[in-house]
């Protein structure tokens, strides 16, 4: 087992984790800052990111409006001082990556160009046409380039975080390329490893997507937060969960249903007009849009296909000249992967699991409960998003917070005391609990069928609409799965590359977090945001103005407490949508 | 669509195989995740979004360079095997799986970042950037870095240390940026080896590419480019930059 050292690891090489490391290395050069990553930086799920992201830039816009806006889409369990810091760190965030060369789209005289979103009442989301991750994501790995004092471990997988006396003092991975297992000890260590859709069967996200820094934080006595806040984005392609961007519907797209109607209109969510209009119908929020299309579901207003029910998205109307102009994404993954053209033909979409609200619990900095371990970007909840996140909101989340925990973690470098006795030891028995594993031949089960039926499980307890008796269930299912998982069948005896163990660890990940998110739902007795219980249909702001925090008990339960939401000039209120 | 197709698929264990060899199997990416979840769980390769944008999946089906999760099986004739090896002119790491550290240390050569001493002034307002001047370079900001023009390009192939299609069509992507002002020292960089004179403009990596990018476009330009710039210093030895 050999030994690295750095002074600041980032864990993660997506948007958040590049951001951290461009952060750190300009804030204090004479650092060692290093990313370890499964995957080649730019193979990073942010580049899947389509529509925009969120800033304040023109005269029509306010911060304040930002701030509103981002509260209320939030159900208001977002903390508020989070959401003030974003709104104005955001603008210069956004115009710091534009001198790193992102490609935004332009407005005739040169300047940024900025389209509406939805749960947005001003337009205030850039975007590099629909490309928007891919464009920002290859912009900041091209410029960490630069940034000599960057090392990075590409392709290495990250097992365990080394803790002790309360303290992160570096993590254990795997070199994929060869199997060897290694250490690298660090001062501070960022976690900026994104979501987990994958726990779910029909999702925009991609392979990697295993909530692997959530697990890992959890497992060292982080808590995770606000869990059970799962968003479906409302508009994935049927047979593989593809994102069709809600850019599509910002730029004129209209949601309709068997009989061609537009059913938003009897979601609350406003009456139909010819042009997009801000807050209203298909420029609604995600969670209420999703919840809509469940609800004219059991209306029976549905279509139905191959892969169950869906609605029609109809963009002909926005004429192929602007599809072409900022859309071409979305006409082209209709082509290759719908058999159809959008300027000709509607599209099939229904709600796919996009995001979770929830993950480890950070302060204001992104630093968590964990002296020198931070977090940011969708693995972490610094409580930006509250019970639903608005579209264009998570990638300028991003490079805020990103930036946010790069400076706090350099920050914290300094005062570092050395790393305590027993992490030597700790790294030790992972390594010897890596090869017990990669030596085991008497498995019977099947890494896939475990993640499907866990998948499945999660998705009929865990979906848009949940009850206490399905939420138990899948607790139920998933206890008996991670029984079954300590008996993997692993076929693939090789060192080199090994994919089948690196999954075999990932579906690990996963199952702790399935039961985590299901314990999280449990215990939320009120409807709010994106968790919607039909045996309790009400906010409830008297017991549940709060963010869950689920630590892993000594038995390797969720145990669940609340944290109350910080509140500094939005009191509770509903929320409207629709033009008013 | 037929019920079954016929996958081969070369195979290289480095522990166990002196040379990769092939194996047959039942039945492009969706193909190869069938084998891997259904059949054996050894097989290796690279793959993440599956939407054509992260650009891990790329691979060699029937001797052609393809991203393996944008190509549909229905391309191929159901009646006969499909080939599937990993990228050619790269080492193999294992399976499909390549050894692409040469490309990341060809791109950081070219300097793939925004070079310009006045960003301080600026801070805290954009650049403009005129439609046209965004039009100017954003093809060549479309690469995914998925290493297809790699697999296609001759001069790759014999002469290992060329920066290649993706490295410099995207040195490009910085040239034809109004925002930029690095262009002599990415030239220089360039410049240093033969390579790409070797570039006869057969156009397979303009070809192969799934995103539309033109690296071989990018080349005649930085061509011509450097051409003059060596006339000019011929003529005018006084002032050629």
């Amino acid at each position: 087992m050999a030994t690295y050292s750095c002074d600041l690891l980032i864990v993660g090489g997506g948007g958040a984790g590049l951001r951290a490391s461009i952060a750190a290395a300009e804030a204090r050069p004479d650092l060692d800052v290093a990313v370890v990553s499964k995957v080649y930086p730019m193979r990073s799920h942010t580049v899947a990111a389509e529509g925009g992201a969120a800033a304040v830039i023109k005269d029509t816009d306010s911060l304040e409006a930002h701030a509103y806006d981002t509260v209320s889409g939030a159900d208001w369990l977002c903390d508020q001082d989070v959401v003030e810091a974003f709104v104005n760190e955001a603008p210069r965030e956004m115009v710091q990556l534009e001198h790193w060369g992102c490609p935004w789209s332009r407005e005739p005289d040169g300047s940024v160009a900025v389209r509406p979103f939805g749960g947005m009442k001003v337009s205030r989301t850039w975007f590099a046409a629909d490309k928007t991750g891919f464009h920002m994501l290859h912009s900041l790995f091209q410029t960490s380039l630069k940034y000599k004092s960057v090392k990075r471990y590409d392709e290495w997988f990250v097992t365990r975080l080394l803790v002790d006396d309360g303290r992160c003092a570096g993590v254990v991975a795997v070199e994929i390329a060869t199997g060897e297992i290694h250490s690298i000890m660090a001062k501070a260590v960022i976690l900026c490893t994104g979501g987990c859709g994958k726990i779910f069967p029909f999702t925009t996200n991609a392979n990697i997507k295993n909530g692997d820094g959530m697990a890992l934080a959890y497992r060292a006595g982080a808590p995770l937060k606000d869990m059970e806040f799962v968003q479906y984005h409302p508009t994935g392609l049927p047979a593989t969960g593809i994102l069709i961007t809600e850019a599509t519907r910002a730029e004129g797209g209209w949601l309709v249903n068997k009989d061609g109607y537009r059913y938003l209109q009897d979601y609350a969510l406003g009456t139909p007009e010819p042009k997009p209009v801000h807050r209203t119908m298909e420029l609604g929020p995600r969670d209420r849009l999703s919840q809509a299309f469940i609800k004219e579901q059991e209306r029976g207003r549905t279509l139905e296909g191959p892969y169950g029910h869906y609605v029609n998205l109809d963009i002909r109307h926005i004429g192929e000249a602007v599809i072409d102009k900022k859309l071409p994404f979305v006409r082209e993954l209709c082509l290759k992967y719908a058999n159809l053209d959008p300027v000709h033909e509607v599209i099939p979409v229904r709600p796919v699991v996009h995001y979770i609200m929830g993950g480890v619990h950070t302060d204001i900095h992104g630093a968590t409960p964990i002296a020198g371990l931070y977090a940011a970007g969708e693995v972490a909840c610094v409580s930006l998003n509250g019970a639903n996140r608005l579209g264009s909101n998570s990638l300028t989340e991003c490079l805020v917070f990103g930036a946010r925990a790069g400076l706090a973690a350099a920050e914290f470098v300094d005062g570092a005391a050395p790393a305590g006795a027993a992490i030597e030891a700790q790294a030790r028995d992972e390594e010897q609990r890596l090869r017990a594993l990669m030596a085991k031949t008497d498995g019977t089960e099947r890494i896939a069928d475990l993640r499907s039926e866990m998948q499945s499980t999660m998705e009929e307890s865990a979906g848009i609409y949940r009850a206490g008796d399905t939420l138990a269930a899948g607790g139920e299912t998933l206890g008996r799965l991670r029984q079954h998982a300590r008996h993997l069948k692993l076929e693939d005896r090789s060192s080199t590359f090994n994919t089948e163990f690196i999954s075999a660890l990932e579906l690990d990940y996963m199952l702790e977090l399935a039961e985590v998110i299901l314990r999280s739902a449990v215990e939320r007795t009120e409807s709010r945001g994106a968790h919607q219980r039909i045996d309790f249909p009400a906010r409830d702001d008297d017991k549940f103005l709060a963010h869950s925090l689920a630590y892993r008990a000594d038995d390797g339960s969720a145990r669940i407490e609340y944290l109350p939401v910080t509140i500094t000039q939005w009191p509770p209120g509903a929320r409207v949508y629709g033009k008013q | 669509m037929a019920e079954t197709l016929r996958l081969e698929v070369s195979r290289y264990r480095p522990e166990e195989d002196s040379e990769p060899t092939l194996q047959s199997y039942d039945v492009l990416l969706d193909a190869l995740n069938h084998v891997k979840n259904e059949i054996d769980g050894s097989l290796t390769f690279r793959w993440s979004c599956r939407m054509g944008v992260c650009g891990s999946c790329g691979m060699m089906a029937n001797g052609e360079p393809k991203l393996t999760c944008a190509v549909p099986l229905t391309d191929y004739d159901p009646a006969q095997p499909i080939r599937i090896e990993p990228l050619q002119f790269f080492p193999v790491v294992r399976d499909l799986v390549i050894d692409m550290s040469s490309f990341l240390e060809k791109l950081s050569n070219v300097k793939p970042w925004i070079i310009r001493d006045d960003v301080e002034a600026t801070e805290a307002v954009e650049f403009k950037q005129t439609p046209a001047e965004l039009d100017a370079y954003k093809q060549f900001s479309m690469c995914i870095n998925c290493m297809l023009c790699y697999s296609a390009c001759p001069v790759i192939g014999l002469e290992p240390e060329f920066s290649g299609p993706a490295a410099i069509a995207l040195a490009q992507r910085y040239n034809l940026d109004s925002r930029d002002k690095g262009k002599e020292e990415r030239m220089d960089v360039l410049d240093a080896h033969e390579g790409l004179w070797g570039c006869t403009y057969f156009g397979e990596c303009t070809k192969v590419c799934p995103k539309n990018v033109d690296p071989a476009g990018a080349i005649q330009l930085y061509k011509m480019a450097s051409a003059t710039d060596y006339l000019k210093s011929l003529l005018l030895p006084w002032g050629s930059k």
